[in-house]
């Protein structure tokens, strides 16, 4: 029914159609297993049933609640309403310290313990993670 | 003083732009069109008086000129020369002065070189420019003014941020600055050709040139910015999938795709639109990344303190110019793209199309990546990230095919190829590949299948890309980059599989066994410096039957801000790098310590050096 040039154009249309379908869905399936959500402690007190995926939770390190160990180290990230004990062992940014703000990426082991896996860098004294201000905020 | 200089003559620029535009409308629609060199004098002026302006603001740093609110925020009287220099563009207002000195440097070098193209086409590339440069003086003036005056003067500034007072950081912007501008020359130059019918295989001819050195200087910029991440942030890693560093690589796989596609058009007059389309896409990816990183938008480590609100206007600015193009691509296209009658599908064309499907694929990885937090944020309020494994997962199944592409691709020739022989070369390479790829499999415990198909196919690649080197059918410049970017993949593989890493919390005095290396903490030495305080740590590495290597990171504790970085050292080989950094923990006695093994690190900037050097030949060679 059709010329040999139309038949080539619309398997061709079709072909890049699909592969734009499964591109597509590709990316949207690998995006939701990958994606790392931030969490404030308040939000984790609040969650009705614990992931285990991989989270983020920004806040502020606790007065004196550092305490160094040879392997890892122990503090707690507040938000002033709740907060939750951290567990680290890696490397330590700089800009980590007491009553600074800081954003841990691990795991939830229970409502108020955290084992983390990255405690993040900034770059700037001066620069907080919007999350932390908003956190803050929120107190 | 300097700074009303530097004002004032950002303002004369304002109407220079107005005049400049008017002028070349009106040029090129009189009867005779003609150029007058009047232009080129006007194009001069508004160059000189950027030149002036950019000058006034780096004597105001210079000599720490604290009645202008830039210096006071960035600089400091006791912060050596080359940081005072570096600090003009180290920050939102003076970064924008640089980008605009590039645009009309870049207009005026058009200017200049291209004497030969028609007045038609020169005219309205002018005017496209123009616009832009009128759009960042106007962003620039209104909102993000470098000569805002101070009262009463202080007198000490604010410090330049420690982290940026690194050489490769000072030198980063600019280099990454002329790649992104470089690429408002092409959206002009191609906006212009398309309303003039002149998409054409001399246009292409002409604006090769600066496709390449667009890309030249973006590669070496991406480069530099991926060298400091590694020394400076003390994580040892050069690529963290940042947003911040994922909007440089976006232009720069559009970048990439451009320079092929403008080759094929040049040689087979052929893919034309889709020329016009990478064109104006590179541009609109080069602007967002500078706006992305200084509107605080993206959640990034590597976002400094900012003012989001000037995000608004270069966004409408941005739409704008989109707006514009598509416009422009959509009224001016007549639709006489004639498909070559000779068009066959093994042919060269067909292969930088699948180069440029996959740069597409890659980019739009990157780019969904990048901004689907955004969106989700304004969404459902929900904040996310997207990490490493993401990319990894979407880009190594494409990687694979992509490499075995790229073995064959540059060996076909235009419009047709025969494949009657039976390759023994190719049999023998892919035999050498399968072995040395088991070989590396069985020894590194790799588990996956996918990493061994990758070190398969790169070191496929690998012996594709040497072969060719000896081969006449391939130009010289091509085969260098393409063998570069082949040893780039492989050493970047090798150095994610073979890394390895060590850190705990030391004291002086500790000794710690790691893999078969002993690292012992001899200890700390306190000392001052002009703008900082430093503790040295002096460790040591012993490994049986190897000569013992000695190490002495830093960690600087500056005074103005107060605050703290870490110097890594790092004991360079050609096959691998050792890492040493440490970091302050609560007191002075307990360190935060990080020992890196890194193969092949050095070849990763030798290879991206080398794939340049393949662009800059291709310049010359022309």
């Amino acid at each position: 029914m059709f010329g040999k040039k139309v038949k080539l154009r619309i398997t061709f249309l079709l072909l890049s159609f699909i592969s734009l379908i499964l591109i597509v869905f590709l990316i949207i399936k690998s995006l939701e297993e990958n994606v790392v959500y931030f969490k404030s402690p308040t939000e984790i007190n609040d969650l009705s049933e614990l992931t285990k995926k991989k989270v983020r939770i920004g806040g502020m390190v606790k007065k004196d609640s550092l305490e160094v160990k040879a392997e890892e180290i122990n503090f707690i990230i507040t938000d002033f309403k709740n907060e939750i004990r951290v567990s680290y062992s890696g490397i330590i940014p700089n800009l980590f310290e007491e009553e600074k703000g800081v954003v841990a990426e691990g795991f939830i082991k229970d409502r108020n313990f955290f084992i983390a896996k990255k405690i993040l860098a900034k770059h700037d004294e001066n620069y907080m993670p919007p999350e932390v201000k908003k956190a803050l905020e929120n107190k | 003083m300097t700074s009303q200089l530097g004002h004032f003559s950002l303002i004369f620029c304002i109407f220079f732009s107005i005049f400049i535009i008017f002028q070349s409308i009106n040029f090129f629609f009189s009867k005779k069109i003609i150029f007058k060199s009047s232009l080129l004098s006007l194009i001069f002026l508004q160059l000189f008086f950027v030149i002036v302006s950019f000058l006034s603001l780096l004597t105001a740093f210079l000599y720490s000129d604290f009645s202008n609110v830039t210096v006071y925020n960035n600089s400091h009287t006791s912060k050596p020369l080359f940081y005072k220099i570096s600090g003009v563009w180290g920050n939102h207002e003076g970064s924008l002065l640089l980008w605009l000195l590039v645009l009309t440097l870049f207009l005026f070098i058009f200017v200049l070189s291209s004497k030969k193209v028609e007045n038609k086409y020169k005219l309205l590339t002018i005017v496209f420019q123009e616009i832009i440069i009128f759009g960042f003086l106007i962003f620039i003036v209104f909102t993000s003014n470098p000569f805002e005056y101070l009262y009463p003067t202080p007198n000490e500034g604010l410090g330049l941020n420690p982290i940026l007072q690194d050489p490769a950081l000072a030198i980063h912007p600019p280099i990454l600055y002329l790649g992104y501008v470089g690429s408002s020359l092409i959206f002009s130059s191609s906006l212009s050709a398309i309303i003039n019918n002149g998409v054409n295989p001399e246009w292409a001819k002409h604006i090769k040139s600066w496709v390449f050195t667009s890309w030249i200087f973006l590669t070496l910029g991406i480069m530099v910015g991926s060298i400091w991440a590694y020394y400076e942030l003390g994580w040892g890693g050069f690529w963290f999938w940042d947003p911040v560093e994922n909007v440089s690589l976006m232009p720069w796989f559009c970048l990439t795709a451009l320079l092929h596609s403008i080759v094929v058009l040049e040689k087979r007059n052929f893919l034309k639109k889709w020329t016009i389309i990478l064109s104006i896409a590179t541009f609109a990816l080069s602007m967002s990344g500078t706006f992305l990183v200084r509107s605080g938008i993206l959640n990034s480590i590597h976002t400094f303190a900012n003012d989001p609100s000037r995000g608004l206007f270069i966004l409408i600015f941005l739409f704008l110019l989109i707006i514009m193009a598509v416009t422009i691509l959509f009224l001016n296209y007549k639709s006489e793209e004639t498909r070559p009658n000779n068009f066959i599908l093994l042919s060269k064309e067909t292969a930088v199309l699948i180069n440029n499907w996959f740069m597409m694929f890659f980019l739009s990885v990157v780019l969904i990546g990048t901004v689907y937090p955004i969106f989700l944020e304004v969404l459902t309020n929900e904040k996310i990230s997207v990490g490493a494994p993401f990319y990894q997962k979407l880009m190594v199944p494409f990687l694979i095919p992509f490499l075995i592409f790229m073995s064959f691709g540059p060996r076909l020739r235009w419009i047709k190829n025969n494949f009657n022989k039976l390759n023994f070369k190719l049999i023998f390479i892919f035999i050498v590949t399968s072995l040395i790829s088991y070989i590396i499999v069985k020894y590194s415990g790799v588990r996956y299948l996918f990493s061994t198909l990758l070190i398969s196919s790169s070191f496929f690649l690998l012996f594709n890309t040497l072969v060719d080197l000896f081969k006449k059918t391939v130009q010289f410049p091509q085969k260098i980059s393409h063998f570069a970017f082949s040893v780039l993949i492989l050493s970047i593989l090798i150095n994610g599989i073979f890394s390895k890493e060590f850190n705990s919390n030391m004291k002086v005095g500790d000794e710690l066994k790691f893999m078969n290396k002993t690292i012992i903490f001899k200890s700390v030495n306190f000392e001052e410096e002009k703008n900082y305080k430093l503790l040295k740590g002096n460790f040591k590495i012993i490994e049986s039957g190897k000569k013992s290597l000695n190490f002495i990171p830093e960690i600087r504790i500056y005074n103005q801000p107060v605050v703290s970085t870490s110097e890594a050292d790092i004991k360079t080989t050609l096959f691998n790098d050792n890492f040493i950094v440490f970091t302050l923990l609560k007191e002075d006695e307990i360190f935060n310590v990080r020992y890196q093994y890194k193969p092949f690190m050095i070849w990763i900037w030798i290879s991206i050096l080398a794939l340049t050097f393949g662009g800059i030949l291709a310049i010359i060679k022309k």
